[in-house]
């Protein structure tokens, strides 16, 4: 065994100490062992957030901390639910959010479906597609842009071979309504790995037995997937959607480095909003009050949600 | 759970089926493959052969790419031009090509190290931390135990720019704006949430008959978390870390919104790389690739641990 500083310190101290020390209750190993942790999060997440409270009753702007900052109650939450821009960006969080939820679903599910034929070298294969998940989707997101460019970019060009429409006919990001379905294809592309993975392993936990009890009652294939297969991936299947909505909710960096949420305000999701609220417009009383108002969404909404995937899991 | 079918078991899948499954998931992972192909090979085209029309498929090697990631050049008046000493080296010969001289090196290297600063920094600090936390969650009776895990994971449900907001006039006061230690406490603080969670799974599932056994053997409580537990969670431990240094390798929203000059890590910085008339894109690819090819070659070695790591992040409830 090496000697460690700690093993020296401990030789040092009298033996009377030590044995206090190296004998500590179980209560205060525990607390010892969780007071880090507690206090990272208090120092970095709780403080923040209170903070953030603070603020956004104020009319606080960070890029002048020497001027007056008045209080100004609940204006700011007024001004941000009243405001008809911020409705529009909802509606375009939950254009993306669905399409993406449902293309997902759809692919993911049918992927684990069909891997689950364990056919040779499906875990190899189950690799290579979990790929895109795993790298930086800013770097990612900012090289979908070149694969977009109407004149040189790969999928305008896949586009015309199978379709005969000219490549320079349309543009992924530009205007005429192309680019919110270009975000929703990218993350499909990065995301769908992960539904997949959770629905294999909803399908790996379902026992052959059942089938085989299915298959002496001679129930079809058909019968089978419908009673057997789809209810038992069903609590599964919700997580990874939880999961997905979670992420897509809070979606910045792929969309950010991607359109910008342009052209226009065509992909102008909540999370890019707030931050030109937050860092372009130096409004950071009225972005707080935004940013709770998110938090409380995102909280609400995934506490409903929560609820219903424990009546089916009761099932 | 495969070895309870065999080959004769009625739920076993039919040779056509398992064909028909495996050529429409190659058909998948070629197509899922693809932009991934296409970034590796744009790094090596020239740069007229990366935005040429129809798309390169075949082309010429090329290592400008690499060459205008690691250098900045300047364009000098042709009678300059033509009086220049022959090029004394490959790279040089290269910018040469492009009728331009190196001006001097890119940033490309400071921010490629600040990744890997702040990435294993965060994720050493995540995992001791997460350890302790989770083995204290996982063995003692901790008020408010469940709330604590309900709260640890509802801090992810907060927006990173919402987060920003405070995080930005925190750094501000104490000085930790673009610092490394700044980065790696708050990568950390954003990371622990998921490690407790991984962690406190995998020291679940190790049976408190060991270190009861060690307990009677005269070991201490701390003793026998060092010399029974910690060796037995390894694994779990090995996941959870790759989780953990994965986020922080890739996060950009607040690297680029609390970090500028010094502490700056590379997402940030590579869509950023220019050249005439918009981003140099084999530049760009070329950055990329050597960005993200450790996650991936990571990824195909790690494999086991990677996928059993999410399904069971995501799944255990």
């Amino acid at each position: 065994m090496t000697q460690t500083p700690i093993d020296r310190l401990a030789r040092a101290t009298p033996p009377s100490l030590s044995r206090k020390v190296r004998g500590l209750s179980d209560r205060a190993i525990a607390w010892i062992f969780v007071a880090p942790t507690i206090f990272l999060l208090l120092a970095i997440n709780i403080f923040p957030l209170i903070w953030t409270v603070r603020l956004s009753f104020t009319n606080y702007a960070a890029n002048k901390p020497n001027a007056e900052v008045k209080w100004v109650g609940l204006r700011n939450y007024e001004r941000v639910l009243t405001d008809d821009g911020i409705w529009a960006n909802m509606t375009t969080t939950a254009h993306f959010l669905i399409w993406t939820i449902v293309f997902q679903v759809v692919i993911g599910f049918t992927l684990a479906w069909l891997i689950n034929r364990k056919f040779k070298g499906n875990d190899l294969l189950t690799t290579l597609i979990v790929l895109p998940m795993m790298l930086s989707p800013a770097v990612v997101g900012n090289f979908w842009t070149f694969l977009y460019q109407p004149q040189i970019g790969l999928i305008n060009y896949v586009v015309e071979l199978i379709t005969g429409t000219p490549a320079s006919s349309f543009s992924m990001l530009g205007p005429g309504g192309l680019a919110p379905w270009s975000i929703v294809i990218v993350d499909t592309w990065m995301w769908t790995p992960f539904v997949m993975l959770i629905c294999l392993a909803g399908l790996r936990s379902i026992p052959d037995y059942i089938y085989e009890a299915a298959e002496i009652d001679r129930a079809s294939k058909w019968r089978q997937f419908w009673t057997i297969t789809v209810p038992m991936v069903l609590p599964f299947l919700m997580l990874a959607v939880l999961f997905r909505g979670i992420e897509n909710f809070k979606m910045f960096d792929m969309v950010a480095l991607l359109t910008g949420g342009g052209p226009g305000n065509e992909t102008l999701l909540t999370s890019i909003d707030l931050k030109r609220e937050a860092f372009e417009k130096w409004r950071t009383g009225y972005s707080s009050a935004y940013a709770i108002i998110l938090f409380v969404t995102v909280f609400g909404l995934a506490s409903i949600y929560v609820k219903a995937l424990n009546k089916v899991k009761e099932r | 759970m495969s070895n309870l079918s065999s080959s004769w078991s009625v739920t076993e899948p039919s040779n056509l089926s398992k064909w028909v499954a495996g050529i429409v998931v190659v058909a998948y992972t070629v197509i899922t493959l693809l932009p991934l192909v296409w970034i590796i090979s744009t790094g090596f085209k020239s740069g007229p052969d990366s935005i040429s029309y129809p798309p390169k498929v075949l082309f010429e090697p090329s290592l400008e790419g690499y060459v205008n990631l690691f250098t900045t050049r300047t364009r000098v008046a042709a009678e300059e031009f033509q009086a220049l000493p022959p090029p004394e080296t490959w790279y040089d010969q290269i910018v040469r090509d492009q009728g331009m001289v190196i001006a001097g090196p890119s940033r490309f290297g400071e921010r490629f190290l600040n990744s890997v600063i702040i990435g294993f920094g965060s994720t050493a600090l995540s995992i001791l931390l997460g350890t302790l936390a989770a083995y204290a969650f996982s063995r003692f009776k901790v008020p408010l135990k469940d709330d604590l895990l309900f709260f640890i994971l509802s801090t992810r449900m907060m927006p990173p720019i919402a987060v920003a907001i405070p995080i930005y006039l925190m750094y501000r006061e104490l000085g930790l704006s673009d610092t490394h230690l700044g980065m790696i406490l708050l990568y950390t603080a954003v990371n622990i949430s998921l490690a407790v969670w991984l962690l406190k799974g995998f020291i679940d599932e190790i049976p408190r008959e060991y270190e009861e056994a060690a307990l009677i053997d005269g070991y201490t409580r701390f003793q026998a978390f060092r010399k029974v537990v910690l060796p037995q969670a390894a694994t779990g431990i090995a996941s959870t870390a790759i989780f953990c240094l994965i986020f922080a390798w890739n996060e950009y929203a607040f690297a680029v919104l609390l970090t500028s000059g010094t502490a700056q890590t590379a997402p940030p910085f590579i869509p950023t790389i220019i050249g005439v008339g918009g981003q140099d894109w084999p530049a760009v690819a070329a950055g990329a690739t050597l960005f993200l090819l450790p996650v991936m070659i990571f990824t195909i070695l790690l494999r086991k641990h990677l996928l059993r790591g999410i399904t069971f992040g995501a799944v255990r409830k």
